[in-house]
């Protein structure tokens, strides 16, 4: 039984059909990544998935429920979490009290101190507990954003860009971290543009297109695939994106 | 003493000013001179100090909708106008013995908390915020003061309380204590100034245990992102609706005791300019903390009665500006701005163990 799957999917906004008969399923135990030409549709379905945005028709399984219905905060509670493209954290607040609030519902009152000061040093925040969350640098922003959404202990890691704005040693730590959380057995779905890091981590890639899913495979698949090359490099985005990046999909 | 120990560390936290020995022992000099007070000054001045004391409670609840859950609610004093004219409703039916007053707070407080769940469920369920939630909320409080308003003719009543209009609601017992060898009538003057001294008290070591627990963590998640907040698993409507509710029964004390205090109310106590001194005086001190609400709220009081002393026409005008200037020079609070001046040098020294502190 897949962890996550979605039938039929499909969601319109009026007359613009974003998301078209998306099939998707993740196995327990599988990264993923979710790649395609901007507005190919791989933020709505994320959104579709965590509850942000209803699908017009099709349905959403996690762990073999139907959860298509369900709101946002349920979904996390079933084991989902996400972090944000753009870091979702509350900048006003100390870093520690970010993970705090994340966590305060996952452990003992006795434990919660203890825990925070494992996760900050896995972090490599340990230094910056006490510093407002909005006065880090993007790159730790990112980092603290996936701390609070891996402190959660999900069963399924929704990973919006995570490495956006990173550099490229800070994207390659973070590609292993994930390897790292993956072999203690989470599942993860990940929009990524950087193909380096896809082929650091995916088991699996997915490729949208137009809405639609336009080829899948393992990233050697993918990058061999002429069809998804040419949807790339017939979009002046695609230069950009193959440009910004070596290790890019013609590479 | 451990017992102790563990129940101040819940009154401190990220989410308050103020804390360790130096602003506690500032606290118990503040209380101590709040207690001897009455032995300086005249019960007719005591009285009046009273007057003040019944707002601060309607500005607290704000503080905690506005400043820590960041929903502005325009419209707190409907739940004022509620539970004062519930509290007048109860009392002239049904008198004053027994401590029956008492039970009339409560019950009056109850109404209003109870109007705030069901105006707040549609509100926060139906994912009104920002600007809207301000709209509805003064919308609301307007339309009760046109509806008790009218209220003039014999027709309004309920037993023997006459809603009388825009003359008012009057004569209802002040609260009354039940006490060996008579009852204590807390008419404006010393014995209601220590009931609501203590009042006051309880609320707001409350609120600040309150604001630092985790349901405060939440609440200040919200008003930070409210979507990393549900992301995070928390259902933030039912937050959202608690705080509104506790603000509004913070509200509604303040109506009772300034029902009581003049055995007074009126529909104009729900009215625009009504509505809007609440925003200006925790606007004023800095809506982000319970304390220098507290505090802004005692100013801005005492200047505005000041000004009414001396030149009524003005003092209105004077709240304006001060909101103004508030806006303009210290977004977050001049109070705030003022504690953050006066903490900075012992701040500096302990910078980095201090996160979030002024």
């Amino acid at each position: 039984m897949p962890l996550i799957e979605t039938r039929a999917l499909n969601k319109r906004f009026g007359g613009l059909h974003v998301t078209n008969n998306v099939d998707l399923a993740l196995e327990t135990g599988e990264v993923h990544c979710l790649i395609g030409p901007n507005g190919a549709g791989k933020s709505t379905l994320f959104r579709l998935i965590l509850g942000e945005h209803l699908p017009s028709s099709g349905a959403i399984l996690f762990a073999g429920e139907d959860i298509t219905a369900l709101k946002s905060f349920q979904r996390i509670r079933r084991g989902m979490s996400v972090k944000f493209q753009v870091p979702g954290i509350f900048k006003a607040l100390s870093v520690r009290q970010n993970l705090e609030i994340a966590m305060q519902h996952h452990y003992e009152p006795a434990h919660l101190a203890e825990e925070i000061d494992k996760l900050l040093a896995f972090l490599n925040l340990s230094a910056d507990a006490g510093r407002l969350a909005g006065n880090l640098s993007h790159g730790q922003k990112q980092w603290l954003e996936i701390g609070m959404a891996i402190s959660l202990k999900p069963r399924l890691l929704l990973l919006d860009e995570p490495t956006a704005g990173m550099s490229p040693e800070e994207t390659h730590a973070t590609g292993e971290m994930i390897q790292r959380l993956n072999a203690e057995g989470m599942t993860v779905l990940a929009v990524e543009h950087d193909m380096a890091f896809v082929r650091q981590v995916a088991h699996k890639v997915t490729v949208l297109h137009l809405g639609k899913v336009f080829a899948q495979g393992s990233i050697d698949d993918i990058v061999a695939n002429e069809d998804v090359a040419a949807i790339y490099l017939g979009q002046t985005t695609a230069h950009a994106t193959a440009h910004q990046q070596p290790g890019g999909l013609h590479a | 003493m451990n017992a102790l120990t563990r129940f101040l560390r819940r009154l401190e936290g990220p989410q308050t000013l103020g804390r360790g020995p130096l602003f506690w022992a500032g606290f118990l000099v503040t209380l101590a001179a709040a207690c001897a007070y009455p032995l300086f000054s005249d019960g007719y001045t005591v009285g009046n100090t009273v007057y003040f004391f019944t707002w601060i409670f309607m500005a607290l609840g704000l503080c905690l909708i506005w400043g820590y859950g960041g929903s502005l609610s325009f419209g707190q004093t409907a739940f004022f106008g509620i539970a004062g004219y519930s509290y007048g409703i109860l009392t002239i039916n049904f008198g004053a013995a027994y401590g029956f007053t008492f039970v009339a707070l409560l019950f009056a407080v109850a109404v209003a908390a109870l109007f705030a769940a069901l105006l707040g469920y549609f509100l926060f369920f139906g994912r009104i915020s920002g600007v809207f939630l301000g709209i509805v909320t003064l919308s609301v409080t307007l339309v009760l003061e046109r509806f008790m308003a009218q209220t003039a003719g014999p027709e309004w009543r309920i037993g023997s309380a006459r809603l009388n209009g825009f003359n008012g609601m009057s004569n209802m017992p002040p609260l009354t204590l039940p006490w060996p060898g008579g009852d204590i009538v807390l008419f404006p003057d010393v014995e209601l100034y220590y009931v609501v001294l203590a009042m006051l008290v309880v609320v707001y070591l409350g609120l600040r245990i309150l604001v630092n627990s985790p349901f405060g963590n939440v609440l200040v998640a919200i008003r930070e992102n409210p979507e990393r907040a549900e992301m995070l698993g928390y259902d933030i409507r039912k937050y959202q609706l608690g705080t509104f509710v506790i603000g509004a029964a913070l509200a509604g004390l303040s109506g009772v005791l300034y029902t009581s205090w003049g055995q007074y109310i009126t529909p104009s106590s729900m009215g625009m300019t009504a509505a809007a001194l609440p925003i200006v005086w925790v606007a004023v001190g800095g809506r982000s903390d319970l304390t220098t609400t507290l505090i802004g709220t005692v100013t801005v009081l005492a200047v505005f009665q000041a000004l009414t002393i001396h030149g009524s026409q003005y003092a209105l005008v004077v709240m304006g500006v001060m909101l103004v200037l508030t806006v303009l020079l210290a977004p977050s609070g001049l109070i705030l701005a003022l504690a953050k001046l006066v903490a900075r040098p012992f701040t500096k020294r302990a910078n980095n163990n201090l996160p979030g502190d002024a």
